[in-house]
C-alpha cells in the first residue's frame, strides 16, 4: 500500500465482508504529541480472542475466514515502521475496532493520501452501509456522515451523475 | 398528519421503481471493481474513480457500480467485471484508468466488448 488512505479502504472492506452496516472512520492528527491515529470501528460479526491474536500475521490467512489476510498485517507493518503500533479490539457479534498509531514526523510514516477517493469508493460501492467519517487536525475538524447524504445516496444505488457530483463536492471540503 | 399530495405519491412511485430495478439488477450495465487487498495495492481505487468520473462526464444513467473482494487472480489486478443486461459477464484484467475509460465508452455505453483487455471470453465446457 502506498499511503494510509489505501490501508483504510482495505480495512473497511474487511468490515463490510464481516457484514458491517455501520462503519466509523476517525483520523486524528495531533501535532503537539507528534502522533497520527486512525481508528476504524464496525458493527460486523467480530472475531474471538484467539483470532484477534493471530489477525495481524500474514501467514494465518484462511480462505474461508476473510477477516484476516494481508490487509491487517500490512497496516501493522506500516505502523511499526513509523514508531507506532496497531491494536485490535473485537468480540464475536459485537464488531471490531482497529486502531493504528503513527509517529507523525517519522520519516517512514506513509502520507495520508487521497481520503476523498477512499470515501467515494466506499460510499458509492456500498450504498447499504452507513459511513461516519471524522477528521481532526488540532482544533479543526471535518465530519461526514453518509446518512446526511441519504436522499442522494438513493440515487447512488443506480449511480446518478448528479448524486455523484454532489458527493464529490462535499468530499472536496475536507482539508488536505 | 400532513396531506399526501399527488406529487408525493409520484415521488414514492419513482423511488420504489428505482429500488426494484436495482434488486432485480435491471440496470443497463453493472460494473464490479475487485477491491481485495491485492486489488487495492495494484490501484483498484483509481479504476473505480475513473469509472465514476466517466459516469459523471457522460451523464450515464442506470449504471450500477459496485465492489467485490479478491477473485483469486491477484497477479492480474486491477480487475473489473462488466455485465450488460442479458449478456455474459466479461472480466477485464491488468487495468489502468485509461483502459477503464475505453472500456466504459466502448463496452458499457456502446455494447462493444474490448477484446484486448479481456481475460477470456465465453464459458468453459466440460466435455
Amino acid at each position: 500500500m502506498q499511503d494510509l488512505s489505501l490501508h483504510i479502504l482495505d480495512i473497511v472492506e474487511n468490515s463490510i465482508t464481516a457484514g458491517a452496516k455501520h462503519v466509523e472512520i476517525a483520523i486524528t492528527e495531533d501535532l503537539e504529541k507528534d502522533s497520527l491515529s486512525i481508528e476504524i470501528m464496525d458493527d460486523g460479526k467480530g472475531m474471538d480472542k484467539s483470532f484477534v491474536k493471530k489477525a495481524t500475521s500474514p501467514f494465518v490467512s484462511t480462505r474461508t475466514e476473510r477477516r484476516v489476510g494481508f490487509g491487517l498485517s500490512l497496516l501493522a507493518q506500516a505502523a511499526r515502521m513509523s514508531n507506532g503500533s496497531l491494536t485490535i479490539h473485537s468480540e464475536p457479534y459485537r464488531g471490531t475496532k482497529v486502531k493504528a498509531v503513527f509517529q507523525y514526523s517519522h520519516i517512514d510514516r506513509q502520507p495520508l493520501g487521497n481520503i476523498g477517493d477512499t470515501l467515494l469508493t466506499l460510499i458509492v460501492g456500498n450504498p447499504h452501509v452507513e459511513f461516519v467519517y471524522r477528521h481532526q487536525r488540532g482544533v479543526r475538524e471535518f465530519n461526514l456522515c453518509s446518512r446526511d447524504l441519504r436522499v442522494r445516496l438513493e440515487d447512488l444505488l443506480v449511480v446518478s451523475p448528479q448524486g455523484l457530483r454532489s458527493l464529490r463536492e462535499k468530499l472536496k471540503q475536507d482539508f488536505h | 398528519m400532513p396531506k399526501l399530495t399527488l406529487d408525493d405519491l409520484r415521488k414514492i412511485q419513482e423511488k420504489s421503481r428505482r429500488m426494484t430495478m436495482l434488486r432485480e439488477g435491471a440496470g443497463k450495465a453493472k460494473i464490479t471493481v475487485h477491491m481485495g487487498t491485492c486489488g487495492i495495492a495494484a490501484g483498484a481505487r483509481d479504476i473505480m474513480v475513473a469509472f465514476l468520473d466517466e459516469i459523471e462526464k457522460k451523464d450515464a444513467k442506470d449504471v450500477i457500480i459496485t465492489t467485490s473482494g479478491c477473485a483469486g487472480l491477484c497477479s492480474r489486478e486491477p480487475m473489473a467485471t462488466v455485465e450488460l443486461a442479458g449478456q455474459a459477464p466479461v472480466k477485464y484484467v491488468d487495468l489502468t484508468p485509461e483502459k477503464a475509460r475505453t472500456i466504459f465508452t466502448d463496452h458499457v455505453l456502446k455494447g462493444k466488448i474490448v477484446m484486448e483487455y479481456a481475460l477470456a471470453l465465453g464459458s468453459e465446457r466440460t466435455f
